[in-house]
């Protein structure tokens, strides 16, 4: 993973002519080259790279001139809060409408709830927060434009970026939910007088929502990447705009270690999910 | 062969299921009809989609009332007309998402084959692969290579496809192994066939509907991909009239001509909308057992 970041970023472009600017020198490009050692074949580069990040030093941005790891968990709180939060959302637009049209299918519940789903599948993700900008933010002028301070910034960040994973869960959950409710010791709960919303809160949705983890899992890791987008929109300063940042600069060290830390995060949340799927489905664990 | 007389052919079957499904017929209905306005851009197109008329800047939709239809969908921030850009566009878009599937289903299908195929030490090999893909943020990585290379719509095209592979990939393995365990590859075996000729004739024909299925999906999700890089400026470059781009060129006047990021905006999730219906269509007429 390390190897692939580092060598993406390396094979794709002259760093040094980067680092010296467009329309620099060749002398100033042979002396950049010395000065940040990238006159030395790749596979040593990577493993003083590698040797440096495994004893907790990261690099330096070339930008700011400051220590990556200062710069990325600055950033990462903010990240992690809003990927967090938009998960929270999509998982709640998820559920309501999920088992609504699981417990009314095929009835203009369960089309409604397939129409939000729809639009939220088929939309970019930018011009939904350009629309919601529109209507927030100019029209009725309730949410700031754009930055980040007050939980009223976090607002439509979270719901545009909430909705774009919304739709994956809308399904999972009707169709697991579907399944579930079709089961024998549904059948008995219900045949034992257990009234419907009970049968549906506590027996159903524990084995439905089994499939759910796994998934809020990987889609976590794709909010946290698809948070370059919206961050940049509301400028939002966290990690995805801090990566668009450096990645308009050609500030290589930050993209590295921040697509290092992403790449982290996803195998470390798999896991998670692993864990937390073992501990509410007790069949995992023995088989 | 005497019961072919009655009973329909497997192709007469097919069709049968085409027609009775709804969203088949409109997903692809509608998407037919944007590859059509697609190739004929040149006749629909009222104006030259990059020819500048700074004068008549920022004209409304002829649906406003200061509109007109001398274009029909205004014009930009620097004077082209909109229909003419919009109708350039879906080629854009288009040939991103077919370039693409291209691209990353010969990868992932042959990963996919072979992992499912030979199972062992391939497919642990394949799996890491996969796995390793599956790390790393799609978009972050793209923007930076993208970034790197500098953009244009080969660049694009290349990096999406390059990196997109991972669900032919594990789709393609899950149905080969499927396909593997079954008596009839056992008699092809049996019968001597080459281990190429097993894959290429009885495999692939049987995990083909699966693949198609899994194209639909990637297209929609490589065409979304390309308008979020172009929109970031790290897509395709301008004056290329990629939808993306257009909402990107437009957002800072979107407070006062609404319609310059509505019209790109909704052109882009109609499109993804048919190929999404189209997919879920296929879905359901190809793997019909599994509906």
């Amino acid at each position: 993973m390390s190897i692939i970041a580092f060598v993406l970023l390396r094979l794709s472009g002259d760093v040094a002519i980067a680092i010296a600017g467009e329309g620099a020198q060749q002398a100033d490009i042979e002396a950049v080259r010395r000065n940040y050692g990238l006159d030395r074949p790749l596979v040593v580069q990577y493993l003083a790279w590698l040797g440096d990040a495994l004893s907790g030093n990261l690099g330096n941005s070339l930008y700011f001139k400051t220590p990556v790891s200062d710069l990325v968990f600055a950033k990462l709180p903010i990240t992690l809060t809003l990927g967090v939060l938009a998960l929270t959302f999509a998982l709640v637009l998820a559920m309501i409408f999920g088992i609504l049209s699981a417990a009314f299918p095929n009835t203009w519940i369960d089309r409604l709830s397939l129409s939000i789903a729809v639009v939220g599948q088929v939309m970019p993700n930018f011009f939904f927060a350009l629309l919601l900008i529109m209507l927030f933010s100019i029209n009725l002028r309730w949410l700031p434009v754009s930055g980040s301070g007050t939980w009223q910034h976090l607002v439509m960040p979270t719901v545009a970026l909430g909705y774009y994973v919304a739709p994956a869960f809308m399904r999972l959950i009707r169709a697991s939910m579907i399944e579930v409710l079709s089961s024998d010791y549904i059948r008995t709960a219900r045949a034992k007088g257990l009234p419907g919303w009970k049968v549906i809160g506590k027996h159903a949705l524990r084995n439905a929502l089994v499939p759910v983890v796994a998934l809020a899992a990987v889609q976590l890791g794709f909010l946290l990447g698809g948070s370059v987008v919206i961050e940049t929109i509301f400028a939002i300063d966290g990690l995805g705009y801090l990566a668009y940042r450096s990645i308009t600069q050609k500030d290589f060290p930050v993209i590295q270690v921040i697509v290092l830390m992403l790449s982290v995060i996803y195998v470390v949340l798999t896991l998670l999910a692993d864990l937390i799927n073992a501990w509410l489905d007790p069949r995992i664990r023995v088989g | 062969m005497d019961a072919t007389d009655t009973l329909p052919t497997a192709r007469q079957l097919l069709l049968r299921r085409m027609r009775g499904n709804m969203s088949f017929l409109i997903g692809f209905g509608l998407l037919a009809l944007i590859v059509l306005v697609a190739l004929a851009a040149p006749l629909i197109a009222p104006y030259d989609p990059y020819a500048q008329d700074l004068l008549a800047r920022n004209r409304p939709p002829v649906w406003y009332p200061k509109g007109d239809w001398l274009h029909p969908l205004g014009t930009d921030q620097l004077g082209r007309d909109y229909l003419s850009r919009l109708v350039y566009g879906a080629r854009i878009s288009l040939l991103i998402g077919a370039s693409v599937i291209v691209i990353s289903g010969l990868i992932g299908t042959a990963l996919g084959l072979a992992a499912g195929y030979f199972g062992g030490w391939v497919d642990l090999a394949v799996t890491f692969i996969v796995t390793t893909r599956l790390s790393m943020p799609v978009i972050l990585v793209a923007l930076a290579v993208v970034a790197f290379i500098g953009g244009s719509l080969t660049v694009v095209i290349l990096v999406l496809g390059l990196l997109k592979w991972d669900r032919f990939a594990v789709v393609m393995r899950s149905t080969t192994q499927q396909v593997r365990g079954l008596d009839y590859i056992a008699a092809a075996e049996a019968a001597g066939a080459s281990t190429p000729r097993i894959i290429l004739t009885e495999i692939l024909p049987n995990v083909m509907p699966h693949l198609i299925v899994v194209a639909t999906l990637e297209a929609a999700s490589a065409i979304l991909l390309e308008a979020a890089l172009s929109f970031l400026g790290l897509g395709v470059q301008p004056p290329l009239p990629s939808w993306g781009l257009m909402i990107s060129e437009a957002k800072n006047y979107m407070f006062f001509s609404f319609w310059l990021i509505a019209i790109p905006g909704t052109a882009l999730a109609i499109l993804i909308f048919a190929i999404n219906l189209a997919g879920d269509g296929l879905r359901d007429v190809l793997t019909p057992s599994e509906r």
